[in-house]
């Protein structure tokens, strides 16, 4: 019972569907009620949904897969609504000539938005089909039942099919949003642990990585990046590559220098020879202590909740600490590649960007070209985890393929480019002050963070890819901005939920980026949540209070106490004594504070010479509304526990003054299979409400109970991320 | 210099640069998608193939010095009926994976340890692991899909 991707463009050669996805038009009637998620965005039905006359079904979506599994989770709720088996549906995502655009896959919405609109989107259709069959076979639409897709009268016996009513044609509607849909308890899919549905194709080598894709025309493209940030090309000496083996093209343009060839390792051969012999002009301009350099360089100020305390009894104490975060990685395991044809008067690029749309707008401002000129499709990557390469290889391919006009060009990056190209998470601290009352509870509580920015995706802008800065006409980079209210960016999570009397918090953010910066899984919240949920356990240790009652005696929020409650529960919290060297950790938070609640908890072992750190094991529970597929859940909030115990025990992005010094697996270790502990994931399902995104939750959580972990286990709190055996050393000597 | 490659059973005559890479000619050459780049170095393990049932890191070994060699990548798993392996089959029971970019590589190592060592522990499935990178943090489903092929086939 699974529904088949489209892998269309994979293979040579591309379906058109034969309708065009019409703008949404306004439709001058009544005003309607509104509408959910990005169904508000692209009402007309049509551009959601398509029955062909041959029985098959397809949803087009803007979201697209990275590995999360929101595919299926889409196509779940797509099948339960219309009434039809899973395997009767086929999924095309994220290509800019047939999908409505639902911006950027991101910050845990897909679900929310796209997934909301899906339900509705489908249920409309179920609607107006069942009206059209009532009609077809004079009975009243309330005797008519649905069985895959047939539509019948249980008591005459007739019977119509969606694809005899409607097949092959559009259905020329808008949503109205006066649908219903179906209640938990007629639901065939979605609550139910669906398996993903590309992933057998991942299991038996099938192509459908954007890695795979094959053309008779397919060509390969390098590119050769500057070694350092700023770096600019002063002599370039390509005519002893020109004449390499393979190679069909040298493309320069002011510091982008590409190399064509035949095949893969001749276009390596030759972009190495081609590094070897250009000399770039280099400027130290990164900042060695970078946390030093955040605080005194100059900011935007802004207050982001200032709640003062009414009068009262005045403070017993005050408390005050910092924490640090370092710049770190995406990391995919598959480095950036995509693929580009130019034919002279159409570019096609096959991309793994999590914002197909706004990237291929990008290139066309890039290229000169009108918007529909340039055709983005989304093909899989390896995951993303934010904004990796994809998009800036995306453009490496669309430069060269524009100078090679007929022939697909692939870009693969190499390892090297990955780590010292992609923009990393941002470099963080925190400074966070509280006054106490008697038994420790907070009174007012004073946070500030500085940051450089959290989002740099291209936006339409060239002048946010590595290509459209490095022309010899180049793309100024815009100054980027940080993201506001509700979902917040640098300060993600930095207002707290507990229920704090008095609350003030500043975000201090830095434009000026020395290392390129951008979207990383979870953004600020990963910081600030380690931040607030390190100081609540110092808190609770100088009140000498058990860190999760402290915390459920200050939270309101009823969802918040369940998940912290089931988490404590289930990793048996308050039983059993503590054996030397252990010590248990707790981190809490709601996702953006609007999101999914998460908490976990963790046990490690401190070995007492070495200081080396051991996570024995983790137990996370998490209130995610209503879940459409269990497994999927917990396959993505366990990965983000892991890859936050992978951030926090080992990875910072090394440099010097003037390049980037971690340029593979040696030099950024991440965590590997025997440094993974046993992870337990509880969710609290909650059918009827709505769906919270959780794809990024656990990566605070998880950062803030590491380190009360280590705090229990040896007393030293390392306010500096990674946790590394070095820091707790240094602190337990000092 | 032309050369000869068995890969999967099936002999090639192949005839490419003499130093390319083992992977570059079984995905170019010969369209195999099971072993994937990831480092060109030998620290991810997301090019594995076996070559005579040992891993091998197909992404700095060159072709041409393999030729006389068994080579097996992840599509050689099949039977000839084309019935899953049990190692993709408990991986798919397990849905073991994320972007699954990863999975094939793991996929071949765990290959190589069973034949090896047909019941191992977790510890030693992890220790035979520890220099397979995944990044989506599916290692412990990766654990128990290999146990479950493990266990099957066992029987
Ligand atoms: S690609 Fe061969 S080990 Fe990484
Ligand atoms: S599943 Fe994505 S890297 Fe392993």
């Amino acid at each position: 019972m699974s529904a088949r991707l489209d892998r269309r463009s994979v293979l040579k050669g591309s379906l058109v569907l034969a309708f065009a996805l019409a703008a949404p038009g306004v439709s001058g009637e009544a005003p309607r009620p509104k509408l959910p998620g990005d169904l508000a965005r692209h009402p007309r039905l049509d551009a959601w949904l398509r029955i062909g006359a041959d029985g098959k079904v397809t949803l087009m979506t803007g979201k697209v897969e990275l590995g999360q599994g929101i595919l299926t989770a889409l196509g779940q709720l797509c099948a339960d609504e219309l009434d039809i088996e899973l395997s009767r549906l086929t999924l095309l995502s994220g290509d800019t000539r047939h999908s409505p655009n639902e911006g950027t896959t991101a910050g845990s919405m897909s679900v929310s938005q796209g997934g909301s609109a899906v339900r509705q989107a489908a249920a409309e259709v179920r609607a107006l089909l069942v009206g059209l069959a009532s009609e077809r076979l004079r009975v009243p639409a309330r005797r008519l039942r649905v069985r895959d897709g047939t539509v019948s009268d249980p008591v005459s016996g007739g019977s119509v099919t969606y694809w005899s009513l409607v097949g092959g044609r559009t259905l020329n509607r808008e949503a109205t949003g006066t649908v219903t849909p179906k209640p938990a308890s007629e639901r065939r899919y979605v609550g139910r642990p669906v398996p993903r549905l590309d992933l057998p194709a991942k299991l038996t080598g099938e192509a459908i990585f954007v890695q795979d894709f094959r053309s008779d025309t397919l060509v390969h493209g390098r590119v050769v990046r500057a070694p350092s940030h700023g770096a600019t090309l002063v002599e370039a000496g390509t005519s002893s590559v020109e004449r390499m083996p393979g190679v069909l093209k040298v493309v320069r343009d002011g510091n982008f220098l590409g190399v064509i060839a035949s095949k893969e390792w001749q276009a390596i051969k030759a972009a190495a020879a081609l590094a070897g012999a250009v000399r770039w002009s280099e400027h130290a301009t990164l900042p060695v202590e970078p946390h030093a350099w955040l605080l005194g360089a100059p900011s935007q100020d802004t207050v982001i909740q200032n709640t003062v305390r009414p009068a009262g009894p005045p403070p017993a104490r005050t408390l005050e600490a910092s924490y640090r975060r370092p710049y770190q990685m995406h990391g995919s395991i598959g480095p950036s590649c995509a693929v580009a044809e130019w034919d002279g008067d159409m570019l096609t690029v096959h991309t793994h960007s999590q914002s197909v749309f706004d990237t291929a707008e990008a290139i066309a401002r890039m290229l000169g070209l009108p918007g529909e000129k340039v055709r983005g499709v989304h093909l899989h990557g390896a995951g993303c985890y934010g904004h990796n390469g994809a998009d800036d290889a995306a453009a490496d391919a669309a430069l060269l393929a524009r100078a090679l006009p007929g022939r697909a060009v692939r870009v693969q990056w190499s390892r090297q480019d990955e780590h010292m190209c992609e923009p990393y998470g941002s470099a963080m601290v925190v400074k966070v002050r509280a006054d106490v009352d008697e038994k420790g509870d907070v009174l007012d509580w004073n946070y500030e963070l500085w940051s450089t920015p959290h989002g740099t995706r291209p936006g339409g802008n060239p002048g946010n890819l590595l290509a459209g800065r490095s022309l010899a006409r180049p793309f100024p980079m815009p100054v980027p901005r940080n993201g506001g209210p509700p979902n917040y960016a640098a300060d993600r999570n930095a207002i707290p939920l507990y229920a704090f009397p008095g609350q003030s918090v500043t975000t201090h953010l830095v434009t000026e980026m020395p290392l390129r910066v951008s979207s990383h899984r979870g953004l600020g919240a990963y910081a600030n949540v380690f931040a607030i949920e390190s100081f609540m356990d110092e808190l609770a240790h100088a009140a000498k209070a058990d860190p999760v009652g402290f915390r459920l005696r200050q939270l309101q929020d009823a969802r918040a106490k369940a998940v912290i409650q089931r988490a404590a529960e289930r990793f048996g919290w308050s039983k059993g004594r503590r054996s030397p060297n252990h010590g248990r950790g707790l981190g809490f938070a709601r996702y953006k504070n609007l999101a999914s609640y998460c908490a976990v908890c963790l046990e490690v072992f401190v070995e007492p010479d070495s200081h080396a750190i051991q996570v024995v094991r983790a137990v996370l529970a998490a209130d995610a509304g209503e879940v459409v597929n269990p497994d999927g859940l917990t396959n993505q909030l366990e990965g983000g526990l892991v890859q936050s115990l992978s951030w926090s025990l080992k990875e910072a992005v090394r440099y010097d003054g003037q390049r980037i010094l971690s340029r593979d697996w040696s030099t950024y270790p991440i965590l590997t299979f025997s440094e993974v502990p046993p992870v337990e994931v509880v969710l609290l399902d909650r059918p009827g409400e709505p769906f919270l995104g959780a794809g990024e939750a656990a990566q605070g959580p998880t950062a803030a109970a590491l380190a009360n972990a280590v705090f229990e286990a040896t007393g030293a709190r390392v306010r500096d991320l990674p946790i590394t055996p070095q820091r707790l050393a240094a602190l337990r000597k000092g | 210099m032309p050369f000869t490659l068995t890969v999967n059973g099936e002999s090639h005559a192949l005839e490419v640069e003499e130093d390319t890479p083992l992977l570059y000619v079984l995905r170019d050459e010969l369209r195999l998608n099971g072993a994937r780049y990831g480092c060109g170095v030998g620290q991810c393990g997301a090019c594995t193939v076996l070559c005579d049932g040992v891993p091998l890191r197909s992404c700095f070994v060159p072709a041409a010095s393999l030729g006389g060699r068994a080579l097996t990548t992840l599509e050689g798993l099949r039977a000839p009926d084309g019935a899953l392996h049990p190692l993709q089959r408990a991986f798919l029971d397990e849905q073991a994976g994320q972007c699954a970019y990863c999975i094939p590589g793991m996929v071949m190592a765990a290959a190589a340890l069973l034949r090896e060592k047909p019941r191992p522990s977790e510890a030693e499935i992890r220790t035979a692991l520890d220099a397979n990178l995944c990044r989506c943090g599916s290692h412990n489903r990766i654990v128990r899909a290999i146990q479950r092929a493990a266990e099957e086939l066992a029987r």
